[in-house]
């Protein structure tokens, strides 16, 4: 499947489309399909994300994760800073979705 | 070190509200991605792997300590409390938040620093040699040079749009600590029939198309510094090639052009620009150097040091350089603790380095293109505090142009174009050998790792190199041997067949192994390879 990912304008920060909005953690990314197209361009238009694009992806029991290591990498953090990964959502947190 | 003038300083502060503006501009939405991409690359800003990243020029890697706790600054209030030192003496910070770049150009701006062309294809920040105006074997500063020809690249508006970037790097010693030869231009401050002058070299560099920069003028007179360099980038801007990334470099033009031909047009270019005031008045010059004038060395100072301390002892050995100056010598803070990332600082390391910066080494450090940091004057009587507070630090590793003193680029936990993490790769070799006996048994192994072509890490200027590559998807690591980044100037040769992350740290060791069995008195790696030749380490690796 393939998940759509790009990063915060503002911050800058990697996030990935929940089907109705952007989210830091990538276990929340939904499959994406033909519509992707109008879902960049629209997004784009709202200047919340900027370079935008798909990635393949799989389900693990670590929830949806990229296949490819360099977009594991992104979506989780540098592997060797453990204290700067992107922890999976923690529902004690609050409303995670930026 | 240089001061900004009103002028440098006008320019600095007018940049700074020109890119609040455009990234106003671009939040608001009134500038396109594609049309703010190359404004925020020309102030250094990168859009990486996981974040923005800025890269922050270090001019010739000098620093005084009121622009490293700036560093530091930056690090804490805007990144997450560190930054990573460079192969271009430069520093990155990787978490970096857009609506933020302007603030922190605009504090970089209040001590003197930016990031304008640290990005884009223009002419990039002029490296030099770590130990310039200390170095007992240097014929003269070369900052003074690389000074001058900073201002004449700064916004210079014919070289603001080039084929692709360029790097120029000056040194004034015949050793050489820069890696000269693998710039694009190289240039090395020479003495002839009494008058300085610079030798150029050009077409040098690393990536996907390593060169080493062959020889284009032997002398020309520090009255023509200036001109000769506009010459050979008119040149280069002229005839190199836009229609291949890959092949815009001026050592591809260079090679395709041949050597001969590219002098005869630099020549005739140079001839062109006589008389066209290209060149600062002399008066210039020697007010810049007034900038770097040596600090008031204390005279009558004692060489002896107090060498009781075993551990001090060899930090000594390995980590302070001769200085020109009885009495002085140059300690080099090695950012390579094992198990660290190469290159990597805290912002209370930063704050530490600007401290020891300030106290013992006349307020100033350097950056090296080794990723460590130089305290270029102290006095030996003063070392062994030095070394105290950076064991206090856990800062005082004695590695210095040992095997683990790795360089590394950030490679893929950073950076976007990586197809392969190198700082792991880094760390498991600088645990496999992080005996410091061991190391030093081994002598001097320069290593350096590249996570993929583009060669940051200066993979082919490696005694033991190593290129990660992406092997369908799974991350695999090529070994080369035999580089060098010195005089003694070589590219490095791939051995064979590629490593998973696990067995490149075992090819490294069998290599050293050869190394151990091979070597005869007084050589280093590099100097067994070169004489035993490949095979004998390829019989090692492969069978």
């Amino acid at each position: 499947m393939k998940i759509l990912t790009g990063n915060d304008l503002k911050t800058g920060d990697v996030v990935w489309w929940t089907g109705y909005d952007w989210s830091r953690h990538v276990s929340d990314a939904v499959p994406v399909y033909d519509n992707v197209t109008d879902v960049i361009a629209r997004e784009i238009a709202k200047r919340a994300v900027s370079d935008c694009y798909t990635v393949e992806a799989e389900k693990t029991d670590d929830g949806v994760l990229p296949i490819h290591i360099k977009e594991k990498i992104r979506a989780t953090g540098p592997t060797v800073r453990p204290d700067l990964k992107i922890s999976p959502p923690d529902p004690a947190a609050g409303n995670w979705v930026i | 070190m240089y001061k900004y003038d009103n002028y440098d300083q006008e320019m600095v502060y007018t940049r700074v509200a020109e890119f609040r503006d455009q990234v106003e501009r671009r939040i608001a939405g009134k500038l396109t991605e594609d049309q703010f991409k190359p404004l925020r690359l020309m102030n250094g800003l990168y859009l990486q792997l996981h974040a923005y990243m800025l890269r922050v020029a270090v001019p010739y890697g000098t620093l005084n300590s009121e622009q490293m706790r700036m560093l530091a600054h930056i690090a804490r209030k805007y990144d997450r409390d560190y930054g990573h030192f460079t192969t271009r003496q430069n520093i990155q910070y990787n978490w970096i938040k857009l609506e933020d770049a302007p603030d922190i150009l605009a504090d970089l701006a209040t001590v003197e620093m930016h990031a304008i062309q640290t990005s884009g294809n223009c002419i990039r920040n002029i490296s030099s040699d770590q130990y310039a105006g200390a170095a007992a074997d240097e014929l003269v500063d070369p900052r003074p040079y690389a000074e001058l020809l900073r201002q004449w690249s700064s916004f210079h508006p014919e070289f603001s749009f080039l084929p692709r970037k360029f790097k120029f790097a000056v040194i004034a010693s015949d050793e050489d600590r820069a890696a000269m030869r693998l710039h694009d231009i190289g240039i090395q401050m020479v003495e002839q029939d009494g008058a300085i002058g610079a030798r150029y070299y050009a077409g040098g560099g690393m990536g996907r198309t390593p060169m080493i920069g062959p020889l284009i003028r032997d002398f020309v007179p520090v009255a023509d510094l200036v001109s000769y360099a506009e010459a050979i980038l008119r040149v280069y801007n002229r005839y190199g090639r836009r229609d291949n990334k890959y092949k815009a470099r001026i050592k591809i033009l260079v090679h395709e052009m041949g050597a001969e031909k590219f002098i005869e047009e630099v020549e005739a270019e140079f001839a062109h620009l006589q008389g066209q005031n290209i060149d600062a008045p002399a008066a210039e010059l020697e007010r810049i150097k007034g900038y770097f004038e040596d600090p008031a060395f204390e005279t009558g100072l004692s060489d002896e040091i107090d060498r009781s301390d075993p551990d001090f002892a060899v930090w000594l050995d390995q980590n302070v350089h001769t200085h020109k100056q009885p009495g002085y010598a140059i300690a080099v803070i090695s950012l390579k603790p094992t198990g660290g990332i190469p290159g990597d600082a805290s912002s209370a390391q930063m704050e530490l380095m600007a401290d020891l910066a300030e106290r013992y080494s006349f307020d100033e450090c350097r950056v090296t293109h080794s990723q460590n940091i130089v305290l270029p004057h102290v006095r030996k009587q003063d070392l062994h505090a030095i070394w105290q507070k950076l064991v206090e630090a856990e800062f005082a590793s004695p590695n210095l142009d040992l095997i683990s003193d790795i360089i590394a680029c950030p490679g893929l936990d950073y950076c976007s174009l990586a197809n392969a993490r190198s700082i792991p790769v880094a760390q498991k070799i600088a645990q496999r050998f992080k005996e410091i006996d061991r190391q030093k048994e081994l002598g001097e192994l320069k290593l350096k790792i590249s996570g993929c072509i583009n060669a940051c890490g200066h993979h082919h200027a490696g005694h033991i190199g190593i290129l990660g590559v992406d092997r369908k998807g799974t991350e695999n690591y090529q070994l080369l041997l035999g580089g060098s980044g010195a005089e003694d100037v070589s590219l490095a040769k791939i051995t064979g067949p590629g490593f998973d992350e696990d067995g490149i740290v075992d090819a490294v060791e069998k290599v050293t192994d050869v190394y151990v069995a091979e070597r005869e008195d007084g050589e280093r790696f590099l100097d067994t390879y070169r004489r035993v030749g490949m095979d004998r380490f390829k019989e090692a690796l492969y069978g």
